[in-house]
């Protein structure tokens, strides 16, 4: 990379942020991140003297939430992240450029940052017919597999990019696949959610600019740093699950005493991520604490998993909302009903047996009755 | 008085690590099957109160997965005297290889279940079908302590749970396992109806005391099956 590039501390000093806060973000992130107190250090040095990161952003099947969370971080040097170290490049959203223009713009970074650049996708990827998604007259598949053959490394933002989300639910009309997916040999870090929080995002951007290399992943491809506990481990209404309160209905007593909504179908136990910690809109609260419970947003498939009011999934062919409960206790039932039928014909048909006549019992074989 | 003269001759079926192992297990069975679907589905006990004064969710909860990792080791003790027990509680009986198997199941079959014929069944340890059903709950104990780990993995950080961390992004998520932990329970249950059933039908037309065998491990058997058993098995010794 061209050392004469300005660096990302000069370019948000140019923008009129103090030192002061420029540090209160490092160790915001560093916190975030979970790094210990000397990462702040790390930080700081990095955003100091490393050139600004290549970049391109591609949006392909998919509503912009990503974009939009991101720009609505926490701290006001993340929306500086995006606009004046991203969008200089390529962010079909945000970028002034367009048509040729914005062609040419992520070509440049393609021919000027080879092994360098990082994609980032918003998105899924459709396969059953490319055509679903063409930008410029190429399919997304295309866009990406071009863009991917130099990079250093994938950013997949959000469930359309890490799962799929809403496109690939039942019955996935345009076999949208995320990113790992579609692409090989390449290192993908999964940012989920439905929006990710834009903290999370802020703070993956960091640790690929401070650490130079990906973050530690889990088997699904999720940053360890923000995916690794689940919304249930660090729920503000745990004690209430350990203690055995629970939400009934929306506007019950226990509703009103913020009892945990386990029973409205709370998806925390069963979906990794960072909200009861890092929360939303400046850390202002999370669905949970709003009332509301966690639809699991941060998981692959999670829209056929619902319904999102309901403990267990639905079993897709025996009709909505008919759980296991519901198919076991059927199940029991004609079990019953068939151990007591077949008590009833064994009384008939080894009438002989039962009642002990010798004749019958002593003949090892008897013919067909 | 009905009576009858009938030569049974007692035979040693099951040892006592067979029969603990069978208890050990239904206590497990039962105990996670209750607090597994109190789990799933916990009854307002306390409502109004404040989460400070109780716990018993979370005692459910230390029962379930106290009770699991009994069931764990219990099931693994039971793998290991699959190679160590006697010829009843071999592995061998459990996996149908042999042809002999194969026709005892059909025979058992048209028996005990569609009882088209009066024919004798000779085994004297679980009958062929018996324990091919064993074999398949085996694989759902299996199973169920894969997803239950699975899970269990996600609040633990010691050795045993994170053996089994891999099933959960395998079978695409801890709501999947959950999913399937849950059926699994009802497969358990409808299990437990049928065994429990069978034992009364068994010991009902039979009479060789097969309920009292788990607890004793004795079974009378008849003379004549038993001498049939002794021949096969020094023919057998001596091939």
């Amino acid at each position: 990379m061209k050392s004469n590039e300005p660096s990302f501390y000069e370019e948000v000093r140019v923008n009129g942020i103090s030192r002061s806060d420029f540090l209160k973000f490092c160790t915001t992130m560093a916190a975030f991140m979970g790094l210990e107190a000397s990462g702040v250090g790390q930080i700081v040095k990095a955003l100091e003297s490393k050139p600004r990161l290549p970049v391109i952003w591609f949006h392909f099947q998919e509503c912009t939430c990503c974009s939009e969370s991101f720009i609505r971080a926490s701290h006001p040097i993340v929306a500086s992240i995006v606009l004046d170290k991203i969008s200089l490049d390529y962010q079909e959203t945000l970028m002034a450029a367009s048509g040729v223009q914005a062609e040419e713009a992520y070509k440049t970074v393609m021919q000027k940052f080879p092994g360098e650049y990082i994609v980032m996708v918003e998105g899924s990827i459709p396969t059953e017919n490319e055509a679903y998604c063409c930008i410029g007259g190429r399919s997304a598949l295309q866009i990406l597999e071009e863009a991917v053959a130099n990079c250093k490394a994938v950013v997949a933002w959000g469930n359309c990019a890490s799962a799929g989300c809403v496109q690939a639910a039942r019955p996935n009309p345009t076999g949208a696949q995320p990113v790992h997916k579609v692409i090989s040999g390449k290192p993908v870090i999964n940012v989920q959610g439905c929006p990710p929080i834009a903290d999370v995002m802020a703070g993956v951007v960091v640790h690929l600019l401070t650490f130079d290399r990906i973050p530690q992943l889990d088997e699904l491809g999720r940053p360890k740093a923000f995916y690794s506990r689940r919304v249930h481990d660090t729920c503000y209404r745990r004690a209430n699950f350990d203690a055995g309160l629970f939400v009934e209905s929306f506007d019950d007593e226990g509703a009103k005493r913020g009892y945990c909504l386990y029973k409205m179908g709370c998806k925390g136990p069963v979906t990794y991520n960072s909200c009861g910690i890092i929360k939303w809109n400046d850390g202002i609260s999370y669905p949970i604490q709003s009332g509301h419970p966690c639809i699991g947003c941060s998981e692959a498939g999670f829209w056929d998993n619902g319904p999102f009011y309901q403990h267990l999934p639905s079993i897709a062919g025996f009709g909505i909302e008919t759980t296991a409960d519901k198919i076991g206790l059927g199940l029991g039932i004609a079990t019953a009903v068939g151990v007591a039928g077949h008590a009833i014909v064994t009384n008939v048909r080894k009438h002989k047996e039962i009642t002990n006549t010798p004749e019958t019992v002593a003949e090892p074989e008897t013919k067909k009755v | 008085m009905r009576s009858r003269t009938n030569p049974m001759r007692e035979v040693h079926v099951w040892e006592l690590p067979v029969r603990l192992y069978h208890w050990v297990n239904a206590l497990c069975i039962t105990g996670l099957c209750i607090t597994g679907y109190i789990i799933g589905n916990p009854p307002a006990l306390m409502n109004g109160t404040e989460a400070y004064f109780n716990y018993w969710f979370g005692t459910i909860r230390f029962i379930h997965f106290l009770s699991a990792f009994l069931f764990f080791f219990n099931f693994l003790f039971r793998i290991y005297w699959g190679f160590a027990g006697n010829e009843f509680a071999k592995w061998t009986n459990f996996i149908p290889l042999k042809r002999s198997q194969w026709k005892e199941i059909m025979d058992v079959i048209k028996v005990d279940i569609l009882q088209v014929t009066h024919k004798k069944i000779d085994s004297i340890g679980h009958n062929s079908l018996a324990s091919v059903i064993y074999f398949i709950t085996f694989l759902i104990f299996l199973l169920q302590c894969l997803t239950g780990f699975g899970m269990y993995s996600a609040m633990s950080n010691s050795f045993l749970p994170k053996l089994f961390a891999w099933i959960v992004p395998l079978l695409g998520g801890d709501i999947h396992a959950r999913q399937l932990h849950h059926i699994l329970m009802w497969a358990f249950i409808l299990f437990a109806i049928v065994h429990v059933y069978l034992v009364f039908y068994h010991d009902y037309i039979e009479r060789r005391g097969i309920t009292s065998s788990m607890i004793g491990g004795w079974k009378f058997i008849e003379e004549d099956v038993y001498e049939r058993h002794e021949t096969e098995s020094k023919e057998k010794a001596e091939k």
